[in-house]
């Protein structure tokens, strides 16, 4: 495997990563504010739906992250509605969110295309181009950092930039601003938050709204950057997998980077090498593409050390006597 | 509420506002009334104690006061000024701090994150930190709270924790502090050192309302105290002119006995002989060290201590549901026969058909499932006895009609065996367990806790019931963290210190101080003298830790 193949794959890691990354982010959000959140999947799938629709329509990639944003969101609404005011199961409300998102995107894709739940191909500023960083072309030839820099680096869509910038961003809100500590303080004893005078469904509120906006950049990005429409169940698991990262991450979001990035990598490795030569073996393409989810599968069952949840997650803050 | 600072530095004379002045506060749970027209004054710069049984509406008062629950009537003037207290944000604008039972403390933050949650100076914690560091080393100073801002909560001890807590409420500018029973988890030298800095705070001209249900605490250190009862308010007196008996009579509205009458016991042969018994937790704390002692027929035996010294341990263990993963070792015989300690037979239920009956430590977590009927509680651990049973289906009549006869037995209060368990107050639940316990007869009953959050007429009722069956010939083993309630109950008493028993003393040889030397792991009591409490150079020690770094 030569130098420029590692860099292609690392390459491919970025791109298949940045969705996962966006809906880790998202997860953590809302579950350190205590709302678990399953329905990471289903606002991915809404939001890639109504992105692309919308994209196709106008022709505005930007519109199209506006609309996926607004998709994921209302989703949002209804689990914060369901969760923090009324009290329900969370995982209830987000399991009825998944199948709802599954429905819908077919049914109104259907209605308003007539192409079995696809949109049409989206082209040109109905997606996101990818940018070329300043310099590229000119250090490309430049021994290591030049690939590196050219072709891995440089050449995402900006939504791949605005992916990674968010999780210093979330590390600094979490740790070094007032909505971070209180955040942090709802998901672990939200009776200390209510005691200090502060709300606690605001709070919530506030968090799930982020995990909304995150899942929306999620969706439009899958659904305008990294391919050119939607199509039927196209985010194929990634919000389950952005689950997993979340606990392998620990709920933190330097870590997320790193999980989200291996599950990137495995699914990169897997569409390189669709059958994988290891001397007189070759493992089969099925298993390559089920990599992730192994993976995923061994990460929930506790293989990778315990990892504990914010304390105050899951449970709906009522006011004790 | 703008002004509610300001004027609390006005002279002092007879007319000046109460610092709180309470009007016909009612407030009604569904059909439970829990305050009736209630009224209260606080005069500023005093320390007032509220007293009352369990459910008698202490805790609902303050929270109205700290903005938790609305009442339904009633006014509410603080430092003169009449306030609807809609939310905890207005009472602490209103100079009002609360330390409640329960610290609202987030386990996983530092001291310092804890302190500036909700009082934050801006949106970036930078300068709210290091103005919260420079106050705190100045209220420590001040008040002898000395905390290391950088701990998180989890690392400290229960003490420290509420001196955590207190501090929230200085460096929002409290004025009023209310302590809802703040010495219920301390150690004797801790509550001690609480009481010293209230009474600094009362020094400084601060108010404090202090919520118990312990005698002694409102003679020692209140100015004046009000006694509620049913969710009135029945009296309020100065401190100086009663008596701890006159109070527990005004509590339960009737003259209660505050010791047990007991004949002195008459042991047999023994029940329980516990051997070198140790117990390693899953995270690897060696939880039991070699615990050795035998309950004999007819005797109590206590165990005191501060509570997290191996009590629970033992209990589990011996109740046969000790923590997964623990490592056991020792032995147990029950009557002459050795017990299980590890596999199949080491189970709780097993245990139960041993004739080993027990009354645990938390009766909402393990003694009752909160949200069942009360019947279904009272055969719950026996409820395969062939008497609840008939062929695969359970005899609910058969259940239903022993739960109303129990209750009865045991005056379970309201007597209605169809209300979840959640229903009853913390009295009636315990002894909904304590009857379904007692009432099966059992050799060996293990007790933890028996009277926690318990009214003093259960209390009494409970005691009485121990009594009764110890002197049917059976074996007690009473876990308390209650020194009162081991000194009046036990026949022998062990002590026990960080996973040890400490020795074993005779209730009418001993004392509290003596108790208490041993429960703070100072074995060598042979040089002091027998009156002492906590003498000054541990509580020298006990400082320590404490020290800024």
């Amino acid at each position: 495997m030569d130098f420029n193949t590692i860099i292609q794959i690392l390459d491919s890691a970025v791109r298949l990563m940045t969705p996962l990354l966006l809906a880790c982010l998202a997860g953590l959000y809302s579950e350190r504010s205590g709302i678990f959140d399953i329905g990471l999947e289903g606002k991915m799938l809404m939001a890639a739906f109504t992105a692309a629709s919308v994209a196709y329509v106008t022709g505005s990639a930007w519109l199209g992250l506006l609309a996926g944003i607004g998709g994921s969101l209302g989703l949002s609404l209804i689990h914060g509605v369901a969760s923090i005011t009324f009290m329900g199961n969370q995982l209830i409300s987000g399991v009825a969110i998944n199948f709802l998102a599954s429905g819908l995107t077919v049914l109104l894709g259907q209605k308003i295309f007539g192409l079995g739940g696809r949109t049409p191909s989206l082209e040109g500023p109905a997606r996101f181009s990818e940018i070329t960083l300043p310099f590229a072309d000119s250090i490309r030839n430049a021994p290591i950092i030049g690939p590196i820099y050219a072709d891995l680096i440089s050449g995402h869509s900006i939504l791949v930039y605005i992916a990674f910038l968010c999780v210093p961003l979330t590390w600094w809100v979490l740790n070094r601003t007032r909505f971070g500590l209180r955040l942090r303080a709802v998901g672990e004893n939200p009776a200390s938050v209510d005691t200090a005078g502060v709300s606690v469904a605001r709070l919530r509120y506030a968090a799930v709204a982020i995990c909304g906006i995150l899942c929306g950049i999620a969706g439009a990005y899958l659904a305008t950057s990294l391919s050119a429409g939607f199509v039927k169940e196209m985010t194929a698991g990634r919000g389950f997998i952005a689950l997993a990262a979340l606990i392998f991450a620990k709920w933190r979001p330097w870590s997320a980077l790193f999980a989200t990035f291996l599950f990137g990598l495995l699914e990169a490795i897997a569409n390189r090498y669709p059958n994988l030569d290891i001397g007189p073996i070759t493992i089969p393409s099925m298993f390559m593409n089920a990599l992730p989810y192994i993976l995923t599968v061994i990460i929930l069952a506790g293989f990778v050390g315990r990892a504990i949840p914010p304390r105050a997650g899951g449970e709906p803050y009522v006011k004790e006597r | 509420m703008a002004g509610a600072v300001d004027e609390q530095k006005g002279r002092s004379d007879a007319a000046a506002p109460a610092a709180i002045e309470l009007r016909g506060i009612s407030k009604s749970f569904g059909p439970v009334q829990a305050n009736k027209n209630i009224s209260l004054r606080v005069p500023k710069g005093t320390i007032h104690g509220i007293i009352g049984e369990n459910g008698a509406g202490k805790s609902t008062l303050m929270s109205i006061l700290y903005g938790f629950y609305k009442p339904d009537s009633g006014e509410i003037q603080v430092n003169g000024n009449t306030l609807t207290i809609t939310d905890s944000q207005t009472a602490i604008r209103a100079g009002i701090g609360m330390v409640f039972q329960h610290f609202k403390l987030v386990q996983n933050f530092t001291v310092l994150e804890n302190i500036i949650l909700g009082a934050e100076d801006g949106p970036l914690l930078r300068t709210s930190l290091s103005k919260a560091r420079g106050v705190l080393k100045q209220l420590a100073q001040e008040y002898q709270l000395n905390v290391d801002p950088d701990e998180t909560i989890e690392e400290l001890s229960v003490g420290h924790q509420q001196r955590v807590e207190i501090l929230k409420a200085l460096y929002r500018q409290a004025d009023i502090l209310i302590l809802d029973e703040p010495t219920g988890v301390l150690t004797p030298a801790e509550a001690d050192h609480l009481f010293r800095i209230l009474e600094g705070l009362k020094a400084e001209g601060k108010t404090i309302i202090l919520i118990t249900h312990k005698l002694r605490e409102i003679m020692e250190i209140t100015d004046n105290v009000s006694v509620m009862r049913r969710g009135e308010m029945v009296a309020s007196v100065k401190t100086a002119e009663t008596s701890p008996e006159e109070l527990a009579e005004l509590m339960v509205g009737r003259k209660v006995l505050l010791n047990v009458d007991k004949a002195p016991a008459n042991p047999g042969a023994p029940i329980l002989e516990v051997r070198d018994l140790k117990l390693v937790d899953a995270d690897g704390v060696e939880r039991l060290r070699g615990i050795s002692f035998d309950i004999r027929a007819g005797e109590i035996l206590g165990v005191a201590g501060v509570s997290g010294n191996g009590q629970t341990q033992l209990l589990e263990l011996l109740g046969g549901y000790p923590e997964k993963g623990s490592k056991i070792s020792g032995s147990v015989r029950m009557n002459g026969e050795t017990l299980d300690l590890t596999g199949t037979g080491s189970d709780a239920a097993t245990r139960r058909a041993r004739g080993i009956g027990h009354i645990p430590e938390d009766r909402q977590v393990e003694g009752l499932i909160m949200d069942f009927a009360a019947w279904e509680n009272v055969a719950f651990g026996y409820h395969h006895a062939p008497e609840f049973n008939k062929g695969l289906l359970m005899d609910n009549a058969a259940i239903l009609l022993d739960a109303e006869q129990k209750m009865e037995r045991f005056d379970v209060r309201p007597r209605n065996p169809n209300l979840a368990a959640r229903n009853f107050s913390g009295g009636n639940q315990q002894k909904i367990v304590v009857a379904r316990e007692i009432e099966r007869n059992p050799d060996l009953l293990l007790i933890g806790q028996p009277t926690r959050g318990v009214d003093i007429g259960a209390i009494e009722f409970i005691h009485k019931r121990i009594v009764e069956l110890r002197d049917s010939g059976k074996a007690i083993l009473l876990v308390s963290v209650e020194l009162d309630e081991i000194l009046s109950l036990s026949d022998r008493i062990a002590v026990m210190f960080d996973g040890r028993i400490m020795g074993e003393r005779l209730p009418d040889s001993t004392t509290t101080g003596e108790l208490g030397l041993l429960m703070a792991g100072i074995v060598d009591t042979e040089n002091t003298p027998d009156s002492a409490g906590i003498p000054p150079d541990l509580k020298h020690v006990e400082e320590l830790p404490q020290e800024p770094a």
